[in-house]
């Protein structure tokens, strides 16, 4: 892997002097695993910064509570300082390289890049689905959306976007595990593995020290974590039902639409993914909402603005992806069955194109830290003492 | 707020002691005007700037390990404040201690564990979750939700006070003059530490070498006004707690990251490059508040501590990186020292190290013998370059010259009569318990006591 560009070096300045503040000072130690993490070190190189930044969530406990924040002579805006830093990350680690540029104006790409989806979804029903009809309706029976565009096909334009993006998402993360392992010691055991895995499922740094965080404004709530958790498990839950949709199909011959329940005879098993999809697609519709509606109302003081395009684009496409995946549900047997599928499937690739350049990767390097974090923990002192 | 009305308690000042006086007040039915004199985002004064309160307990409790009990705590206060304290009021201070926890929990305070590199205070000191802003803010949200009246860049300009009577205050807010008519005063409005002039008349010209590590905004006017209506003042102006800082802070307002931890490490020189106090005297902790009036001391108010190699990484990071050299004579020069002059204090002090077995965590038997200042523990050679200096200033974090407060907190006139309707809290009282020296997180503990004092007794006051 060849070396990769630093991230600006005013970012490396500016983490620099705040982390020197912020360790000579300590009195946030209590609100998250950054401060503790920060009192491992005494000096703050740039990979300590990356790693420290993708450990940050964001939950902004610190700013309200720092006597150093603006107008006070220091400045000191930690989250925002954070969020700079861990955007310049996202840059730095984007593989391959070059697409890195897609971070500066990420709304503006992930909207193209979704637009492109749909002409490539088209593209491919027209290519494949020569005989029949793309305005006719088909039933169930008939495969409904399986007539426009075959499960193989799906399976195979799919499999092809989604090895891609493991491929890209996977170099990401080694990327980024490479980049801040100076400070580092020991190997990764499966306790701190399972604690990070806790971490990440639980959102334990949404919460606060307790009773949630200081978002979208200064006192503690709970609704970010929520609305969160409604997107993570409505994404997995989604993935979920796409996944035993592939078992049903190929290792026990279930082809066709799975059944809708309540539409015809209950079968509970072969409903299975639309049960899961729904379930989850709920979650996708109200969660990535929830979270729009709360970053309107954030302390703009705390937010790094030009992450507002990354931010939306990727909840407003996780939005419309629940809501063409119901619509298709819904209406797949009748004549708009071809639109929804473009529009649909159209969605789901421009996800599955902007998650290695967008939003998503947020959580790849933030389990990442939570993993080295946890690490450190068992093998790291605190260091300086009165 | 409703310039018309005529408040039943006034609060002037906006820290601690002025919330825990306004909130108390408050709840006992009153209606509460406070007049912050700072601006909402440096509300609270010193306590913005604060961790923890010093709290009494025979054993584990929350965040607090082991016991530390009444008897200890009388004995800690004894000893730094050479017997200049009021018992009855230290003694209230300290019981309350023990109950005023839950108090706090109830109006938003989080507390959290002692933090890192403090583990020598989680037996007597409650750290707060964030410090003391994240106190101040919760303190404040309370207060508006039970319906304090709150003025921000209010500063009082005049107290109407007749025959140890309050009846009005007249404060300044927006370019614009008002008066706010109350029937008790609660004065919270801390020392007089950023007032340069006023540290003068104290200690002369050497104040303007002195460091103000709290808000510019405790500039003591209330104190003067009510020094100038007749108020009995107690203890001495040059007392206050003084600790050495790092010298390139902020004149004002830096806080707790200008401190330097690293003086019973190494040396401390003057601007003569010599020694001037035993740097190893006892435990940092027990120390760093004498060491401000140690360097004010000093010629030009200046000191420079000095270490080594083997000490880097053993404190508390400060703020400001060190100023660094490989030899003796190059660190002189960096620090604008006499060369010759420090190569001869080093060599002096390094010869009179005798062998010892080092421990920061003990009072250790590494000890300088035939030299003056003694190092009484933790003596090594300075002898392992590169060599880290950080230049001292005083650093003032509040006076405590105060007013005169009985039990009640009620203010005393001048002829020993307690005023009618005035109260104090906070650091405007505090030197009626602390007549020189400091515990960490008295300061707190005093607020907290005497906020809740002075609200309940001028609540009894107007609902009489």
């Amino acid at each position: 892997m060849s070396t990769l560009k630093s991230i600006p070096h005013e970012l490396v300045a500016e983490g620099e002097r705040v982390m020197r503040i912020c360790n000579a000072c300590r009195y946030c130690e209590g609100f998250c695993a950054v401060f503790p993490a920060m009192e491992r070190r005494l000096t703050f190189k740039e990979d300590d910064l990356n790693y420290l930044a993708n450990l940050c969530h964001n939950c902004t406990e610190c700013y309200y509570a720092c006597q150093y924040a603006p107008p006070q002579e220091f400045e000191l805006n930690f989250p925002k300082t954070l969020a700079e830093i861990r955007m310049a990350t996202y840059q730095k680690y984007a593989w391959p390289g070059p697409l890195a540029g897609l971070f500066k104006n990420n709304g503006l790409a992930t909207a193209v890049i979704s637009a492109l989806s749909l002409v490539i979804i088209l593209a491919i029903m027209l290519t494949s689905a020569t005989s029949k009809s793309l305005l006719s309706a088909y039933s169930d029976a008939e495969g409904a959306f399986y007539a426009v565009m075959s499960h193989h096909t799906m399976v195979l334009t799919f499999g092809t976007a989604a090895a891609l993006l493991f491929v890209a998402l996977a170099a990401g993360y080694a990327r980024f595990w490479k980049d801040t392992s100076g400070k580092a010691e020991g190997s990764v055991s499966f306790t701190a593995l399972a604690q990070a895995v806790g971490d990440v499922l639980r959102l334990r740094y949404l919460d606060g020290a307790e009773g949630g965080c200081a978002y979208p404004e200064e006192f503690q709530s709970n609704a970010r974590r929520r609305f969160h958790h409604l997107t993570f498990y409505g994404f997995i839950l989604c993935f979920a039902a796409t996944a035993v949709g592939t078992v049903f199909h190929y290792l026990l011959g279930w082809e066709g639409p799975p059944p809708i329940p309540g539409v015809g005879k209950l079968n509970l098993v072969r409903s299975l993914p639309v049960i899961l999809g729904s379930v989850g697609g709920i979650g996708l519709l109200i969660g990535p909402a929830g979270l729009l509606w709360l970053k309107s109302k954030r302390n703009t003081l705390l937010a790094d603005q030009k992450q507002n395009g990354m931010d939306a684009g990727f909840l407003i496409l996780l939005i419309l992806t629940s809501l063409t995946g119901f619509l298709l549900t819904a209406f797949r047997e009748t004549g708009a069955v071809s639109t929804l599928v473009v529009a649909h499937l159209g969605m789901v690739m421009g996800i599955f194109l902007t998650m290695p350049y967008g939003k998503f990767v947020h959580g790849i390097y933030r389990f990442g830290a939570l993993v080295k974090n946890a690490v450190e923990q068992r093998t790291m002192p605190t260091l300086g003492s009165e | 707020m409703d310039l018309s009305r005529v408040y039943d308690v006034l609060i002037v000042g906006g820290g601690n002691a002025a919330l825990c006086a306004a909130i108390t007040a408050r709840r006992n039915g009153c209606s509460v005007l406070v007049l912050e004199g700072a601006p909402k985002e440096f509300r609270g004064g010193n306590s913005r700037h604060t961790r923890n309160l010093r709290c009494m307990h025979d054993g584990p409790a929350d965040v607090l390990t082991d016991a530390y009990t009444e008897r200890e705590y009388w004995e800690d206060l004894l000893k730094v404040t050479g017997g200049q304290t009021n018992e009855k009021l230290a003694r209230m201070a300290i019981r309350d201690s023990a109950h005023c926890r839950k108090w706090m929990v109830q109006h938003g305070v989080r507390f959290q564990p002692s933090l890192g590199g403090t583990l020598h205070l989680s037996r007597t000191n409650a750290f707060f979750l964030g410090g003391g802003k994240a106190l101040v803010n919760a303190y404040y949200r309370s207060a508006e939700l039970l319906g304090v009246d709150i003025e921000y860049n209010s500063e009082v300009r005049e107290l109407k006070i007749q025959d140890g009577k309050f009846t009005s205050a007249v404060f300044v807010r927006k370019g614009f003059t008002h008066e706010i008519r109350a029937k008790a005063l609660i004065a919270a409005a801390g020392g007089f530490q950023s007032n340069v002039a006023w540290l003068k008349q104290a200690w002369g010209d050497a104040a303007d070498n002195f460091i103000i590590r709290g808000t510019p905004y405790d500039k003591g006017t209330v104190l003067k006004m009510l020094m100038e209506q007749g108020v009995k003042t107690i203890g001495d102006p040059t007392q206050c707690h003084a600790v050495a800082i790092d010298a390139r802070a902020p004149k004002f307002d830096g806080g707790i990251i200008t401190r330097v931890d690293c003086v019973s490490l190494g040396i401390v020189v003057n601007r003569y490059a010599k020694r001037f106090y035993d740097e190893g005297e006892d435990f940092w902790p027990k120390r760093y508040a004498i060491w401000g009036r140690l360097v004010a001391g000093q010629p030009d108010q200046i000191g420079y501590s000095i270490i080594d190699s083997k000490s880097m990484g053993t404190f508390m990071p400060p703020v400001f990186p060190p100023i660094e050299a490989e030899s003796l004579p190059e660190l002189a020069k960096k620090l604008g020292l006499d060369a010759e002059q420090l190569v001869q204090t080093v060599t002096e002090y390094n010869d009179a190290v005798r062998p010892g077995t080092f421990d920061h965590t003990v009072l250790d038997n590494c000890a300088t013998e035939g030299i003056t200042p003694q190092k009484s523990h933790w003596a090594r050679r300075l002898d392992k370059p590169p060599f880290y200096a950080y230049p001292l200033r005083p650093g003032i974090t509040f006076t405590y010259l105060g007013v005169s407060v009985d039990e009640q907190a009620r203010i005393y006139m001048q002829d020993d009569k307690p005023a009618k309707n005035m109260f104090a809290a906070g650091e405007l009282m505090a030197g009626s318990i602390l007549g020189k020296g400091y515990l960490a997180g008295f300061g707190m503990t005093i607020g907290t006591v005497f906020g809740r004092i002075a609200g309940k007794e001028a609540s009894l006051y107007v609902n009489a």
